[in-house]
């Protein structure tokens, strides 16, 4: 039988707060265990949670980034259940009155659109890790990352396939970045995805049985399990069985899900409003507040890029990938006035360099302006094109202005025409077969010639000039 | 008359005038607390130590003329505060070793205020009981009658005060834990409007509900307390940012036109006819300084103690989960594994009341269950502050007895839980509603056990209760006397 997959994602973000949601602990990754914490995330006894506003702004970006309505009032719940690396008992989170809901989020595949609804976006505190000691029966908890903030966004159950999934993950996580409210760091837990997922039959409309999938650290690992796990309830249902209702785990090495728990072994989270909390009341003067700072976002980015630089989408695609690749682009698009040839030079030879080694373009030794001067080095007929590309490596390499470069190995570009004239008429003359060969109609040997010039002048001789000249000094005579 | 039986005021002059050392009253404090406590154990732990350093850093900052409001003054702390080095146990096994690494925030502001702590007083396990006899370091008794109870939760501050065996106590009122032990115990008690004062460092039994408050020998002490710990904490986020008047100002005025409210549902069956008679002869002392009394209904009243016995365990239920054994206090010696430790660890560590209401607590908010019990429940709430609210548009005062009965024997109720639920029903409307109640002494039983008379102001009122509790306290001709140990 033909079937449809429905699949829905959570998404755990780590904001990028200096301190705790709760409390005013350092939020840094990779302390020694247990330094950032003190007794109100370790929960001691009488102690008391005081929300950190920063965390309730950048929930209302994300809320505004991705079309969601922000709650004039929303609230705190607990979410009741024990385990070690959970101090008091209970995780701080919003239940019944959530700080944004009814949004959406716009992914493309294969140049078809399509919105994905977001259900909600809440507030909640991260819990902290266990540490498992390989040789002994013991297990160490590390409280360093209980409270640090964190937003869960929930979706629709809109998406139809795993690469529909994937691409609604890597737009979420775009927007994340872009908003500069959560890092991205998939390996360091900073962003997390679980997904739901069930297959129904072809037209139907009710849903299927679902699982919940855990254990994705990677958008190609959701994609993988999210692939496996349609497969594995298609052999089910065509089989005649059911799928049963459970969480199941991801194992990366064996590339399989596994069963965690039952529906019959989940929690009874016995959810209730915090007491210690009182309900917060976002008013239309903090989210107008909220909007006017929210930076361009990458979907408006490409757009007005396409239109207002003539680039094409792929090319608006790649520039816009951070906000900081953006940035560069239009800065030295911007500069030297040429955006089509500042978008080929960003992504040909700036991306490569960077990519080789493993850098961000926030660590680029070139600068915007230093690149834009080489653009208008080229078009002044400075420098040829071919030139640049060894200016651009040294620039890149010493973090020299292209003038400095260009003077220093003596590179400047030779438009003399008599100078040319000159050494064109040595070549002509060093080689009567090969002027022969062209003057019978063979003008393919017209490259021939060019490389013997560029190679009698170091490659400096101007690409135009010579090809106007050369191509009069060989018919003429 | 010994420097212990003396109020903070009459200390303060005494030390001002140099007439006593902070030193001499606390060594009549301790020569008082071996003498007595044996028998009536109202502390788990004593500061000795503590107390007599204090005492001669107070003498020294008294000589340099460096006096603060409290200074040089023994005050006791219920076992539910956290203190910083020193064990708080709230009356549990669970923390029977537990010592926190930080100070409550009224700690810090008795502190500051110049106290001198005399140790942390017993009281019933996590505040859940009201005669002091669910602690895991045995009962309190009740200096009257060391047959009988004094009351509870906060049963061993309000013993300490009434018996000498500190100058004024503090203690944590959830359902009438401050009030009804200091009705029983013949001491003035009140429970401040729920954010006055903060809560941050107070071991949770009911977060909505818990309010920390003082037991004093009189209500100018009280007032002197309270100057001292009310205000806005910005580590509490249920504080209120309010203005503090200086409630001694209050003690003076006088109630001349005022309304007084008398609720009939307050006046139930089962009322002690000792207790409802000394609470109508109160009510002709305040008609006669000048105020009118009149019959009110809170027509909710009856659902207070179903909604208290709903709201209070579902809280506790969640607050009580950190006691896991893991991170500090009780942990079994043996496990098979992680479940089984949380369930040996939380099955020793606790008392059998405590898991009671965790159990009712649980199920109250399972899933299924939350709408029929803590939804109602908490909507039943809104309705009965709505009483409150209705009645203090007309009324300046409510007035009511403390408890229905006099302090009743020990033992006499542990086996009947209901029983023992019932003995806060006057009380506990005020924490449901978030509202000030004082209580004062007014008078004796004919077995000499004291009775209590409770004021109810509406929010942030505390200065009215002041006024009418201090009019009342001058003008009621009660006998004076003392427990004899």
């Amino acid at each position: 039988m033909k079937y449809e997959a429905v699949i829905g994602l959570e998404v755990h973000a780590q904001l990028l707060t200096d301190t705790k949601i709760f409390c005013n602990c350092s939020t840094k990754f990779g302390a020694a265990p247990n330094s950032h914490t003190c007794p109100i995330c370790l929960g001691m006894p009488g102690v008391l949670p005081v929300l950190n506003k920063k965390v309730v702004e950048y929930a209302i970006k994300m809320g505004l980034a991705t079309h969601c309505r922000i709650n004039a009032q929303c609230s705190f719940a607990r979410k009741n259940y024990f385990y070690p690396d959970l101090p008091k008992g209970y995780q701080i989170s919003q239940y019944a009155e959530p700080l944004a809901e009814f949004g959406h989020v716009d992914i493309e595949i294969n140049g078809e659109k399509k919105a994905i609804g977001i259900t909600r976006i809440h507030m909640e505190e991260d819990a902290g890790k266990l540490l498992h000691d390989e040789h002994n029966p013991v297990s160490y908890v590390d409280l360093n990352r209980t409270g640090v903030p964190l937003i869960e966004i929930v979706s629709e159950p809109d998406m139809r396939s795993a690469e529909e999934a994937a691409a609604y993950l890597k737009r979420l996580h775009e927007i994340l970045v872009y908003l500069e409210i959560c890092d991205g760091n998939m390996e360091e837990g900073s962003f997390r995805c679980d997904a739901n997922i069930s297959l129904r039959p072809w037209g139907e409309t009710a849903f299927g049985i679902r699982t919940e999938l855990k254990n994705m650290n990677s958008f190609r690992n959701v994609q993988r399990a999210l692939e496996y796990e349609i497969k594995r309830q298609q052999y089910i249902l065509d089989d005649g069985g059911e799928v049963v209702q459970e969480t199941r785990l991801w194992e990366d090495g064996q590339g399989v899900t596994h069963s965690m728990r039952s529906k019959e072994e989940a929690h009874d989270y016995r959810y209730f409003p915090d007491p210690d909390l009182v309900p917060i009341d976002i008013g239309r003067d903090w989210v107008d507040e909220v909007e006017k700072n929210l930076p361009e976002l990458p979907l408006a980015k490409r757009e007005r890029f396409m239109g207002e630089y003539q680039i094409s989408a792929y090319d608006a695609g790649v520039l816009t990938v951070s906000r900081a690749l953006a940035d560069y682009f239009e800065e030295v698009a911007k500069r030297s006035g040429k955006p089509k040839i500042a978008a080929n030079w960003v992504m040909g030879d700036i991306l490569k360099f960077l990519n080789e080694e493993k850098k961000d373009i926030k660590d680029c030794p070139i600068t915007p302006s230093a690149l834009a001067d080489l653009i208008g080095l080229i078009d002044k007929g400075t420098i040829s094109g071919k030139m640049a590309k060894d200016v651009v490596e040294q620039m890149y390499q010493t973090g020299k202005a292209p003038t400095a470069i260009i003077e220093e190995k003596g590179m400047v570009q030779i438009t003399d025409e008599s100078t040319l004239s000159k050494i064109i008429s040595e070549v002509i003359e060093a080689n009567p077969e090969q002027v022969a060969q062209y003057r019978s109609g063979k003008e393919k040997v017209f490259g021939f010639f060019v490389g013997q010039i560029m190679k009698a002048t170091q490659g400096k001789a101007n690409p135009k000039i010579i090809n106007d000249l050369l191509k009069k000094m060989l018919t003429k005579s | 008359m010994e420097l212990n039986q003396l109020t903070i005021h009459e200390l303060q002059n005494r030390l001002r005038a140099g007439e006593a050392t902070a030193l001499e009253i606390v060594q009549a404090l301790f020569k008082r607390i071996e003498t007595v406590e044996s028998r009536l154990k109202a502390y788990i732990s004593l500061m000795k130590e503590d107390a007599f350093e204090g005492a001669i850093r107070a003498d020294e900052a008294i000589k340099k003329g460096d006096i603060n409001p409290l200074t040089g003054i023994p005050i006791a702390l219920k076992d539910i505060y956290c203190t910083k080095g020193v064990r708080t146990t709230c009356g549990s096994r669970i923390l029977h070793n537990y010592i926190p690494p930080y100070n409550a925030t009224v700690v810090e502001k008795l502190q500051q205020a110049g106290a001198i702590f005399t140790g942390k007083t017993n009281m019933d396990e996590f505040a859940m009981g009201s005669s002091t006899e669910t602690s895991f370091f045995g009962a309190t008794r009740n200096p009257w009658d060391p047959e009988r109870i004094p009351g509870g939760s906060s049963g061993g501050s309000a013993v300490a005060v009434a018996a000498d065996e500190c100058i004024a106590a503090l203690g944590s009122d959830t359902g009438g834990s401050i009030r009804q032990p200091a009705a029983l115990c013949g001491v003035v008690g009140m429970k401040p409007t729920y954010g006055r004062v903060s809560r941050f460092g107070l071991i949770a039994f009911a977060s909505s509900l818990d309010q920390i408050g003082p037991f004093t020998k009189d209500v100018e002490d009280c007032a002197i307390i309270m100057n001292c710990i009310a205000g806005y904490d910005p580590k509490e986020s249920t504080s209120v940012p309010a203005d503090v008047p200086d409630y001694r100002d209050f003690l003076s005025r006088d109630i001349k036109g005022w309304t007084i409210g008398v609720p009939k549902e307050y006046f139930i069956e089962g009322i002690d006819p000792e207790v409802e008679q000394a609470v109508r002869q109160a009510i002709k002392v305040v008609e006669g300084l000048g105020a009118k009394t009149r019959d009110v209904s809170l027509p909710r009243t009856k659902y207070c103690l179903a909604v208290y016995y709903i709201v209070a365990p579902a809280e506790a239920s969640s607050n009580l989960a950190r006691y896991d054994g893991i991170k500090y206090g009780y942990r079994t010696p043996d496990s098979l594994d992680l479940l089984d430790m949380y369930k040996k660890s939380r099955s020793d560590g606790f008392g059998a009341e405590v898991k009671r209401r965790i159990m009712l607590g649980t199920y109250a908010l399972s899933s299924g269950y939350y709408d029929a019990y803590y939804k109602k429940a908490s909507q039943v709430r809104a309705l009965i502050k709505q009483d409150f609210d209705e009645v203090f548009r007309t009324c300046d005062i409510i007035l009511t007895p403390t408890t229905p009965t006099p302090a009743f024997k020990l033992g006499e109720k542990t086996d009947d839980p209901l029983q023992m639920y019932l003995s806060d029903i006057l009380t506990i409307s005020a924490n449901l509603a978030g509202i000030p109640g004082i209580s004062v002494p007014c008078g004796f039983s004919g077995s000499g056990l004291p009775i209590g008379l409770q004021f109810l102001a509406s929010h942030f009122e505390e200065g009215k209760l002041m006024q009418i509790a201090s009019a009342y306290e001058k003008n009621a001709n009660l006998e004076k006397r003392r427990p004899h140990l």
